[in-house]
């Protein structure tokens, strides 16, 4: 039904976009150091030849009663369930920043267990509700 | 439903149907914003800023369907080299470039509030500019090459490798740790959004799509009718 012409113009599309695939697959694959916006304090223990002098990014969540204020400095842990990480920071940290919640943090490692940040982003997560029946779940937790 | 995307079919198309578009357009896009900016409740962490939602997402919903359309197209054309593919391309492209700028705007300005910054340079926003990206590509494509069939190939090779690039959009938060958080509304499982706040998202949704398909009539039609009078010479 399909004539030649267009049977061979199918099989190289389909080898253009093969190969295609084939390429982006492991450009992103050795770039995936680059492409990941931080790494997990478990992902930070597991790396053994890792930097003190540059700046990287650590995520995860702030453990619950970790948060000590002290005028404008602030000391929390960034937990992912597994490994901890003490960050210390220094500045206004974003309105969203509560225990429990989601932080990506900005700066440099001075062990693997103490981090110094010079930024706080915060992470939302996928869940929207109103603030009622939040309460509401919280309730029935307890 | 496909034959009524015809050259033929479509010059025929009445304004009566436009109109008739544009007036469910604004029904609903007055019922859409009532809904999302006063009915709606604000989040229990994000408070007001959550509205912003309401347009961010279908933006960029939209700037992701019209590329798939666009490069879906490019395949049929390079394949069976059917003549109003490219229109139909042509005509979806600068839909598409505006929701996906709107869509990187609106998300910067919800940004600011929520993480504490305008940008990020994580898997999901990086994805999304390049989108962006490819759109001004496309179209800058059909404005700079004069010769229709030679613009007509580098465009299509230029819709197939940014097909490429949408699955990568899309799961960009789950396969890599991003600042930006994973999709709420998914095929597998129940929404992690209240109803309350899923309903105005849909009506908002409908609405841009709505919007959407009158400019894309609009255009399409225009694009045929200029192919008809120049009879593809120097077909700009």
């Amino acid at each position: 039904m399909l004539s030649k012409k267009v049977k061979s113009r199918i099989f190289f599309l389909i080898l253009l976009l093969i190969s295609f695939a084939f390429v982006i697959f492991f450009v992103l694959k050795s770039l995936e150091k680059n492409v990941v916006y931080f790494l997990s304090p478990t992902d930070i223990y597991n790396t053994t030849n890792i930097s003190f002098e540059k700046k990287i990014r650590v995520g995860g969540l702030v453990k619950m009663n970790s948060i000590s204020k002290n005028g404008t400095s602030v000391n929390f842990i960034i937990t992912d369930l597994k490994k901890e990480i003490v960050v210390s920071y220094n500045g206004i940290v974003p309105n969203l920043f509560s225990e429990g919640k989601g932080v990506v943090a900005e700066g440099k490692l001075k062990d693997k267990k103490y981090f110094i940040a010079d930024k706080i982003l915060a992470k939302h997560d996928e869940n929207y509700m109103p603030p009622e029946v939040n309460k509401a779940l919280e309730k029935s937790n307890n | 439903m496909f034959k009524n995307f015809f050259p033929n079919k479509i010059i025929l198309l009445k304004n009566s149907v436009i109109n008739s578009l544009i007036i469910l357009l604004a029904v609903v896009i007055i019922v859409g914003l009532a809904y999302s900016l006063f009915i709606s409740p604000p989040d229990y962490i994000q408070g007001d800023s959550v509205r912003i939602m309401y347009v961010h997402v279908p933006s960029s919903f939209i700037a992701l369907a019209c590329f798939g359309f666009i490069g879906t197209a490019s395949i049929c054309n390079l394949i069976f080299k059917i003549k109003f593919m490219p229109l139909l391309a042509r005509s979806l492209a600068p839909i598409g470039c505006v929701f996906s700028l709107v869509s990187i705007v609106t998300g910067s300005f919800w940004g600011k509030p929520t993480w504490g910054t305008w940008w990020a340079w994580d898997a999901r926003l990086t994805s999304m500019i390049i989108l962006l990206l490819f759109y001004i590509a496309y179209i800058l494509i059909w404005k700079f090459i004069d010769n229709f069939e030679k613009a007509n190939k580098v465009s299509s090779i230029i819709g197939i490798i940014g097909l490429f690039n949408l699955p990568i959009i899309k799961y960009s938060v789950d396969w890599w740790n991003t600042l930006h958080q994973p999709s709420s509304i998914t095929l597998t499982s129940a929404p992690s959004i209240h109803y309350t706040m899923l309903i105005p998202l849909i009506i908002m949704l409908f609405g841009m799509i709505i919007y959407s398909l009158i400019i894309f009539l609009m255009r399409y039609k225009t694009e045929v009718m200029k192919l008809k009078l120049n009879k593809k010479k120097n077909y700009k």
